[in-house]
């Protein structure tokens, strides 16, 4: 069955690409006359028109492109449709879908289609190719730099293509996701067309542009009506395949789950030969090797293909976009990439027209040295260990290579040969090298990858692999490995209705994907989101499987305005229901028995008695007839009305405080900070949080400052004139003022504005640099425990606190222990002080929310224990300058004093018999195994929980969770917040791996790896992390992947970013530190991730990185990877790390851009100083910084805009966040990394 | 040759000196037979219109360990320009400045009249005095609204240059800065807290950080002096500010639980207080003024609990050890005091509360440093608002009645030694020729600190004669003493007063009735009660009334005229005849009599008896009645029951109260309205006469008296009942048909069943 899904999504995917590409190409031909055209009409094109032409004009891939329709039908199908339907326009659409349609009916006629692309359906070839590709990938870099120079057109053209192939391939996967990457391309083929040939980038920008149009704008709506049929179909196709389970997540996401499955299977495929072929791709130069080794593979591949396909028709079908792309590619490599990316969306319209076209085309192309590169491109894909991306992109790649052949002599063998390479890979690359000449044009490149190669070879486990691998790494062609964009632009397009949360099990879009959610009786996934949904049934499993069980819990998180919050329930005085043994609450999974005179609990299965008042008749169905009248009933997230039994000493809470304690040592003053916070308050005081926004807030606030003593204020409302208690006793700290520290603001507002007025005033001419901190937060505690309520510490501090004083801290920052076994001591805080502080303040109920404004080392990993296990944040201005820092730190500031809030909360995971939550990450203090304390608990912070067996789940029942957060609301309001959470159970593996999400798991691996840095070397943690996500991977190709070489890295669909992101997290500043990077950078980070939900560390760990071509009002700009080499000297770009915010600026800038931007003329008056655009009249301004905004308004913390300038000093710091390159302090490029997981899983199966 | 009792006033007059006896027993044996010490009070300010003070420094001894300095009694040689000192006998050239002396041309200092002289010494910056407020914020509002406007009205009674501070308590311990505008500024210290002196100056950021001074920077020497500033500031430049911050003065906000009593952090508030001025003004004339309304509660030096249902400590529970917190919060305030009066700040204490305040535990405070105790029953009386207005009270030449940081030396010739002194003061530890192994009062020194002084600050001084009995002093030989006080005046200025005193020696056993006849029985009764209350303070009560009883019993037999075991026969000389009486007084007074006083009463009494002058000593041992009838002027009459009568109007003054008793009949008439009928005009002179001679005591007396107005049958005539002589008790059943006075309900003895006792003591033989 595998096979047969996977042929056949390798023929759609190839199909698809080849379209794709085909389409793009002409449009490009056409419609692009310079490089900045390309730009133009990607935008365009992408939408309507454009597109279409591009599509025409391939029909020379149209061959390909019907054949890649098919294949796209099964895998990117769905995908494509809802991205490309509304891109396309309605008419292309329907001949896509129809196309689709025919393709998965039936994977002959996929296959047909794409004649070649039936090739490609031997996906499994595909998969080998991903093998391939992986060693390719490694190649596949320096093929890049290449690219860039002249093989301009080569290179570009195999950067097309491969990364045609990689957004094919995980466009595949998911439709829209190829879309994204292509318009990522475009940027970059923009880049390159201006510099290489235009042609190239013509093909490609139209391409990308196609496609990133068609996911993000109509997309949805038409690609549903075209999906809708194909899905369904795909779906149960994948569900019966292994694959599928990859596929299925796809499904679940993506429509188009068909296209996934295969992507899967295939991506792992033949890594070895993709190397060679992706060496080839990438490189202009390496084609040249490919044609030779083209020829052979074509001989060893064809087989190989075959088997590959066969073991992963996942593979395969990420191949088969390859081949479509290799059918294009040789014609138009440059557009074959595009093509495919476009192709999904584009083509689907016109497949038929492009097929005949491509042909044509193609073969011109192809000719010409492009299929060598497309050739190699499938390969790198199937290769590209990142077998991940390969099972997408490679599938799509290998398609087309597959097809390529066909069309070309020399695609053909080189996906064979990768195919075959992966069996035989080092014979094989050797051939396809020599045989490579073929493309001519891009046989110079390939000699010196293979050198190249071979140098940086590592030394495989399987000599015979190894060396294949070695080379290909160096010629893995970073297009051809999964793409971050793609995905997230795939399950963008795919994502086209609300989320319902009904269903068990079912993944929610990723948490790049705007998307509204309807409760139906799980919690959104804006509260909860899962590691799987498809939780192994027993420990074995989960052992076997090594994926981590977790759930990233934010429980007080911010709903869109479309979104009802939850429900306040009030049991009345006996409290909420609940089950007598287990004490979970009542929630939709309780079964009521006995005619609802009890209730069975879910959890732990004890019977309760229903009370009187609550009691409700049953219907027919055994539901309680108020079923879908009471919310705990019905959904999975509600709140319920606590009684006191709920609440400290049993009686009601006292309205929460704020204590705002400020620095005002000489630094603080001179560098503006207390004057700015000063003068914030003023007006921030007015916007306290509060429940009902026409009531005053109840939040009561007080003041003091601070250096090395404290000044508290009395602000009593009757005063003239408010007093100042100095406390100088700061080894006992004690509050001295009982009355008129803690006023209401209305009443005390005059003597708190003169107060506010008069503090900078006061210590203008303060000399005294020495501070304390450990008695500050003493004397807020202080004050919360006089007041005898909860309450929040805003601290705003600047040094080291040295003045004699509990907590005193002495600077231990010294660089010379990094690396060495005692670099864990500078993440744990010196001494114990501040833990038991931050014990008594949680017992208290005291959060911690500091501002540190530091010029020097403060030891934030000691400064930051009581506000990370207080619940609060932590906000760190290095180098704090009032003209440049303010609005960041204001805007965090009203932020944080505004935000929802909780207070005393006390968390409890409960979860039915089998798993139980044993491990929690995140900022909270925890006196018990069970008992999550937060002192503070803001619409923020997420926590992070993983379960474990205890016993064995059936897959009837699932696995329920329920999480339970009591807290005391702003309003002084007890309650208990109720999340519920169904997630399937599973006894094959296969389904596991189908319903991953790798944003969580990303997100439990860095809070798991950050804390293992407190107790281990940084080194070990890193390893850990890679033998286990070694072990997640080489677990799935032993059990779940269709049989392949060993050669190949296949990577389960869902987890195909796998790799990419745990490489983000590995290079982090805190696992490994660039010689930059203070301590307190480090500690502050490990610290700011331990609460960070899944979207943040997201962003943070992949930052979002978009062109700024062509703004539009309505829709974003399709993101572009995160490499240097995506970036073209003449583009702007803007970059989105959730901390930060970057405009990079090309050194050969368009003037217009600059106008637009800047409005100035030359690149060198740019100031990069300058914080904020300048205002400027005209639409590009406009959108550029609306799109600023709305990213700011995203994020929990203000992200300053930082201008760079190419070529500038500060463009160092920039490309730290270029995450898929190599970073300075040694972190490893993807390819590389990819390469190295791949020999990692090798070594794990051998 | 005048008498004795004229040599005496002159000599008082002169010199604010009064010897027990004024011509001393030449050996040491015979010394100790006179039973009353050598011993003498010494006022050593006493005010003396007539002598201005001299512009220039003494002439000192230059024998190092004599220093005596230059007086009349010295032998001077003007030809040579030597004087021989009389004490050490070392020959002295005078200083350049005084080479135009010649017996036409003598120095003030060598002048007769002027044994007793004043220098003014120019050396030194001249340091402005300080006054700090120590206020109790645990007061009732009334209470604490009174405070706050005698504090604002003595702001205008300071000196312009004074220095101010204020420090207010209640469970917190606020030193408000003074300096600053706008936001009202003060440091804030834990209750609770011991801390030392170098903690609370670093607190309150009156010492540099080593740190600076290693970093190279100069230390300006006004820094210290500006920090400082922030609380002590002069009076001219923070009047508006501190008067409005005593107005905004609030009661102490932290809520007090029924049933407890509010906590109060007096023991920290005077460590800040203590500390606050150790680290600005070292050895600067300063008054703390502790204002409180109640006991300690809480902290170091506490004296009772915060639970109301634990009562403060009695005498009963003092007696049965039963007082927890007495000896900690004793030790501790005394540690206070030593470090005060080491650096020449005074502390006052003025306690107005209905309860006892912990004046037993906080007395050292006031008595080692010469500070003032006033206790009354509430701030927002006129005992206490006239009493602390008095304070400020000026002389003749408008400088404060006020000196600080004096010390007073004693230079004896050599057949005398100094054994001690009892008075506001601390010994200074200088041992020395003149210094006596056996001690009395504070000895063991011939220096002695005394922080606080006023006009009619008088110390008690004992000698010793140590002269052999078998190296017999020649006859007309003079022993001598001198007493130097340095000491800062009011207007800042340092200046020396010197005395210097001699006294006939005469040989016990040939001159006895010269001695006995130089006998002055007023000074000698108030030594030995001194010396008496000195003892209390140590020692049981009983333990004292029998040492006294003792040395009555061997004074009478020493110098009474009697026959052996005939009680009728016993006679005293004039001389002496007062004497036994003043015993019997002082034995039922409250200085060594604790029952119906409290601890903290009897503190207080005490702490004035060992201050006062000649006069008030005795007022205080033996009260003084007026009478008022229509029969006569005004007259004296013996404090005894006897004088009590119907007809009378009683004026008494015991010191601490001034009683104006009206007898009954006279009461009836008041009753009856007759002083508002014109013709009983003299009826309502007669009412009004010992009110304005009350007024007059009033007006003069520190601390001002209770006043208190009664009649018969008045609650308040247990003031004057308790302090007559019970000649007519119960018990005395004869008295009960006589017109002669009222019996007084008691079962003390009378002055007459005390002295058929003393006679049949002392004519005992078996003694």
């Amino acid at each position: 069955m595998n096979v047969n899904q996977h042929t056949p999504m390798a023929s759609p995917y190839g199909q698809p690409q080849p379209g794709y590409g085909q389409p793009g190409y002409p449009p490009l031909d056409g419609g692009y006359p310079a490089p900045y055209a390309p730009y133009n009409g990607p935008a365009s094109a992408y939408q309507p028109g454009v597109p279409p032409q591009g599509y025409s004009p391939f029909t020379s891939f149209p061959s390909k492109a019907v054949a890649a329709n098919p294949v796209s039908d099964l895998s990117s199908p769905l995908d494509l449709g809802p991205a490309r339907g509304p891109p396309t326009s309605a008419p292309p659409p329907v001949s896509a879908p129809q196309q689709y349609n025919q393709y998965s009916h039936s994977l002959g006629d996929v296959q047909n289609g794409p004649p070649p692309m039936t090739q490609a359906p031997p996906r499994p070839a595909g998969s080998q190719p991903y093998n391939q590709g992986a060693a390719n990938l490694t190649g596949a870099h320096p093929s890049y730099p290449q690219h860039y120079g002249p093989p301009p057109t080569m290179e570009q053209v195999t950067n097309q293509m491969t990364r045609m192939q990689v957004t094919s391939g995980p466009p595949t996967p998911a439709g829209p996701g190829y879309a994204p990457p292509q318009s990522s391309q475009p940027p970059i083929s923009t880049s390159y067309q201006a510099a290489p040939q235009p042609s190239y980038t013509q093909a490609p920008p139209p391409v990308s542009s196609t496609p990133t149009q068609p996911p993000s704008s109509g997309g949805p709506a038409a690609p549903q009506q075209y999906f809708a049929g194909p899905p369904p179909p795909s779906q149960q196709q994948f569900a019966s395949s292994l694959p599928p389970t990859s596929q299925q997540q796809f499904t679940s996401s993506v429509p188009p789950p068909p296209s996934q499955q295969t992507f899967p299977p295939s991506s792992f495929s033949g890594p070895i030969p993709p190397p060679s072929r992706a060496p080839a791709p990438p490189a202009s130069q390496s084609q040249q090797p490919f044609p030779t080794p083209q020829p052979p593979f074509s001989s060893a591949p064809p087989p190989v293909n075959q088997s590959g396909f066969a073991a992963g028709p996942p593979a395969q079908s990420s191949f088969p976009p390859q081949p479509p792309p290799p059918s294009s590619q040789p014609g138009s490599f440059p557009p074959p990439g595009p093509p495919p990316t476009s192709a999904p969306s584009g083509q689907y319209p016109t497949p038929m027209p492009h097929q005949q076209q491509p042909p044509t085309t193609q073969p011109s192309p192809y000719h010409p040295g492009p299929p060598p590169l497309r050739a190699q491109m499938p390969p790198t894909s199937n290769h590209l260990p990142p077998g991940p991306q390969g099972p997408s992109c490679p599938p799509g790649p290998l398609g087309p290579l597959q097809q390529p052949p066909s069309p070309q002599t020399g695609y053909p063998p080189q996906q064979n040969g990768a195919f075959g390479q992966v069996r035989s890979p080092q014979p094989g690359y050797a051939g396809p090298y020599p045989g490579q000449p073929n493309y001519g044009a891009p046989a110079p490149a390939p000699a010196p990858a293979q050198k190249r190669l071979d140098p940086d070879s590592i030394p495989s486990p399987q000599a015979s692999d190894m060396p294949a691998v070695q080379k290909s790494r160096h010629r893995i062609d970073p297009d051809a490995i999964p793409s971050p964009i793609q995905v997230i632009e795939d399950d963008k397009v795919k994502t086209t209705e609300p989320f319902t949360t009904g269903v068990r099990g079912q993944a929610p879009p990723l948490v790049t994907t705007n998307f509204q959610v309807k409760d139906q009786g799980n919690a959104s996934p804006r509260f909860i989101r899962c590691t799987a949904y498809n939780m192994p049934c027993t420990s074995d499993m989960a052992k076997q499987s090594q994926v981590p069980l977790a759930a990233v819990i934010k429980p007080l998180a911010t709903l869109p305005p479309d979104e009802t919050p939850p429900y306040l329930v009030d049991h009345g005085e006996s409290g909420p229901i609940r089950c007598n043994r287990c004490k979970a609450y009542m929630c939709p999974y309780m079964q009521f028995i006995e005619g609802g005179r009890r209730f069975q609990c879910s959890f732990c299965n004890c019977v309760t008695e229903v009370p009187p008042h609550y009691f409700q008749h049953l219907d027919h169905t055994g539901k309680r007839v108020d079923c879908y009248e009471r919310p705990e009933l019905s959904l999975g997230t509600y709140e319920f009305l606590a009684t006191v039994d709920y609440c400290k000493n049993n009686k009601p809470p006292q309205p929460p405080a704020f204590i705002f304690l400020i620095d005002v040592s000489y630094n603080a003053v001179k560098s503006g900070m207390v004057s700015i916070v000063c003068h914030e308050l003023k007006s921030l005081l007015d916007h306290l949080p509060r429940e009902n926004p026409e009531m005053d807030s109840v939040v009561r606030v007080g003041f003091v400052t601070y250096n090395k003593v404290l000044h508290f204020y009395n602000v009593k409302a009757s005063l003239a004139q408010p007093q100042m208690l100095v406390v100088s006793d700061v080894s006992d700290m004690f509050v001295p003022l009982l009355d008129g520290f803690l006023v209401n603001v209305n009443e005390s507002r005059q003597v708190i504005e003169s107060l506010l007025d008069q503090i900078p005033e006061m210590f203008a001419d303060t000399r005294e640099t020495e501070t304390v901190f450990g008695p500050v937060i003493q004397a807020g505690l202080e004050a919360l425990k006089a007041a005898d309520c909860a309450g929040k510490l805003f601290v705003f501090h600047t040094s080291l606190p040295i003045a004699e004083a509990p907590g005193k801290l002495k600077n231990r920052e010294d660089k010379k222990l990094i690396g060495t076994d005692k670099e864990k001591s500078l993440f744990q805080p010196q001494g114990g002080f501040y833990n038991n502080l931050a014990k008594d303040c949680v017992a208290q109920g005291c959060c911690v929310d500091l501002f540190l404004f530091p010029n020097q080392y403060v030891d934030v990993a000691t400064l930051g224990v009581v506000p990370v296990s207080t619940g609060g944040s932590i906000y760190k201005y290095t180098y704090f300058q009032a003209q440049t820092d303010q609005e960041r730190f204001l805007n965090d500031l009203r932020r944080d004093v505004q935000k929802p809030v909780g207070f005393d909360a006390v968390m409890r995971v409960r979860t039915s018999t089998g798993i139980r939550a044993t491990d929690f990450f995140g900022s909270f203090y925890m006196s018990n195994t069970t008992d999550v304390e937060l002192a503070g608990l803001d619409c923020d912070k997420a926590v992070t929980v993983e379960f474990k067996h205890d016993d064995k789940l059936s897959e009837e029942t699932g696995a329920l969770m329920q999480c339970a957060v009591l807290y005391t609301s702003c309003s002084g309001q007890r309650r208990l917040r109720i999340h519920n959470m169904a997630v399937n159970c599973c006894s094959q593996l296969a389904d596991l791996y189908r319903n991953c999400e790798t944003d969580t798991i990303i997100n439990y691996f860095a809070k798991y790896a950050f804390r293992g840095v407190l107790n281990s070397h940084t080194k070990a943690v890193r390893d850990t992390l890679v033998n286990q996500c070694a072990q997640i991977l080489a677990c799935y190709r032993k059990n779940c992947a269709s049989p392949s070489s060993a050669g190949q890295l296949i990577l389960p669909e869902c987890m195909k970013l796998l790799p990419v992101y745990l490489n983000c997290v590995l290079k982090s500043d805190v696992l490994m530190p660039g010689a930059d990077v203070s301590l307190d950078d480090r500690a502050y980070l490990r610290q700011l991730i331990s609460c960070m939900d899944v979207a943040e560390t997201h962003v943070f760990f992949y930052p979002r990185l978009l062109p700024l071509v062509k703004l539009d009002s309505s829709s974003l700009p399709m993101a572009v990877r995160d490499s240097e080499e995506r970036l073209s000297k003449g583009g702007v770009y803007l970059m989105e790390t959730g901390l930060h915010l970057f405009l990079w600026v090309g050194a050969s800038v368009q003037q217009e851009l600059l106008l637009n931007i800047f409005g100035t003329q030359s690149f060198s008056q740019i100031d990069s100083s300058m914080t904020s655009l300048p205002v400027l009249n005209n639409p590009f301004s406009q959108r550029l910084r609306e799109i600023i905004d709305s990213f700011r308004a995203q994020r929990s913390r203000y992200m300053k805009l930082m201008v760079v300038k190419q070529e500038d000093r500060t463009e160092l710091i920039f490309k730290h966040f270029l995450v898929e390159d190599k970073s300075a302090s040694g972190g490893a490029s993807y390819v590389d990394f990819l390469c190295h997981m791949h020999k990692e899983i090798r070594q794990l199966l051998s | 040759m005048s008498t004795y009792q004229e040599f005496i006033q002159q000599n008082e007059d002169r010199d604010g000196v009064r010897f027990s006896w004024n011509l001393w027993p030449s050996s040491r044996l015979e010394a100790t037979r006179l039973v009353v010490p050598v011993s003498c009070l010494l006022t050593p300010l006493k005010e003396r219109p007539n002598l201005p003070p001299v512009q220039y420094e003494p002439v000192v001894c230059s024998r190092a360990n004599c220093k005596a300095v230059l007086n009349p009694l010295c032998q001077v040689d003007f030809r040579a320009k030597i004087w021989a000192c009389n004490f050490c006998f070392q020959r002295n050239p005078f200083p350049p400045s005084y080479a135009g002396i010649s017996e036409m041309n003598q120095p003030a200092e060598l002048m007769p009249q002027f044994s007793t002289i004043e220098y003014i010494v120019q050396r030194g910056p001249s340091a402005p005095l300080i006054f700090l407020y120590v206020v109790d914020t645990c007061l009732e509002e009334e209470d604490l609204q009174a405070l706050k406007e005698s504090l604002q009205m003595s702001l205008s009674l300071l000196p312009p240059n004074a220095l101010v501070g204020l420090i207010t308590f209640g469970r917190m311990v606020q030193v408000h800065e003074l300096s600053c505008e706008g936001i009202a500024k003060s440091y804030v210290f834990r209750g609770t807290k011991d801390l030392s002196s170098k903690q609370i100056q670093e607190m309150l950021g009156l010492t540099k950080p080593a740190v600076s001074g290693q970093q190279g920077r100069p230390v300006a020497p006004q820094d210290a002096a500006a920090a400082s500033c922030k609380f002590l500031q002069p009076v001219h430049r923070v009047d508006m500010n501190l008067t409005d911050l005593l107005g905004e003065l609030q009661k102490d906000p932290w809520p007090v639980p029924q049933g407890k009593r509010p906590l109060r952090s007096t023991g920290v508030a005077l460590s800040v207080a203590v500390g606050l001025l150790e680290g600005t003004f070292p050895n600067t004339g300063a008054r703390v003024m502790l204002f409180i309304g109640g006991p300690p509660t809480q902290g170091p030096g506490m004296v009772v609990g915060d639970e109301l249902k634990t009562p403060i400590r009695s005498w009963h529970d003092i007696q049965k050890d039963n007082a927890r917190h007495l000896k900690k919060a004793t030790k501790y305030y005394e540690a206070l005091a030593n470090r005060s009066a080491a650096n020449g700040h005074s502390v006052d204490i003025y306690a107005c509360a209905l309860d006892q305040t912990g004046l037993l535990e906080m007395k050292c405070l006031s008595n080692i440093t010469g500070g003032h105790i006033v206790m009354g029953d509430s701030f927002n009386t006129s005992l206490f608002k006239q009493t602390f207005q008095r304070v400020f009270s000026k002389d003749y030449n408008g400088d404060f009645r006020m000196a600080f940081g004096g010390v007073l030396e004693i230079k004896t010739s050599r057949e005398l030694k100094v054994c001690g002194a009892i008075g506001p003061c601390v010994s200074l530890h200088s041992k020395g020729a003149c210094v006596s192994e056996n001690e009395m009062g504070i000895g063991g020194t011939s220096q002695w600190k005394v922080c606080g002084l006023n006009p009619s600050t008088t110390l008690g001084i004992y000698f010793e004669v140590v002269n052999q009995h078998n190296a017999p002093i020649p006859q007309g030989g003079r022993g001598a003493v001198q007493f130097i006080t340095q000491y800062q005046h009011s207007n800042t200025q340092r200046r020396i007063r010197v005395t210097t005193i001699a006294r006939n020696w005469a040989d016990a056993q040939s001159q006895i009735q010269h001695i006995e006849s130089s006998f002055d029985q007023e000074a000698a009764a108030v030594l030995m009660a001194r010396l008496g209350v000195f003892r209390a303070e140590s020692e049981e009560g009983p333990d004292v009334l029998r040492w006294l009883d003792r040395q009555l019993i061997r004074l009478c037999q020493k110098f009474g005229q009697f026959n052996k075991d005939d009680p009728t026969s016993f006679k005293l000389s004039e001389s002496l005849s007062l004497y036994p009486q003043f015993m019997f007084h002082l034995r039922r007074s409250p200085f060594l009599q604790v029952f119906n006083n409290s601890p903290d009463e009897s503190s207080y009494y005490r702490h004035h008896f060992v201050r006062q002058d000649l006069t008030q000593s005795l007022i205080m041992v033996q009260p003084i009645l007026y009478s008022y009838s229509f029969y006569g002027p005004p007259e004296p009459v013996l404090l005894d029951s006897s004088s009590i009568l119907p007809d009378r109007i009683l004026l008494m003054d015991t010191f601490f109260q001034l009683v104006i008793y009206h007898g009954e009949t006279i009461a009836q008439w008041r009753k009856a309205g007759y002083q508002e009928m014109a013709e009983y005009e003299n009826f309502k002179q007669l009412l009004q006469a010992p009110l304005d001679d009350a007024q007059e005591i009033l007006q003069t007396r520190f601390p001002m008296p209770r006043y208190i107005d009664t009649e018969h049958g008045g609650s308040q005539a247990r003031f004057l009942l308790s302090k007559v002589n019970p000649s007519q008790t119960h018990n005395n059943l004869y008295a009960w048909g006589q017109e002669t006075g009222a019996p007084i309900l008691t079962d003390d003895v009378s002055l007459q069943v005390f002295m058929d006792h003393l006679k049949k003591l002392a004519v005992s033989s078996s003694t």
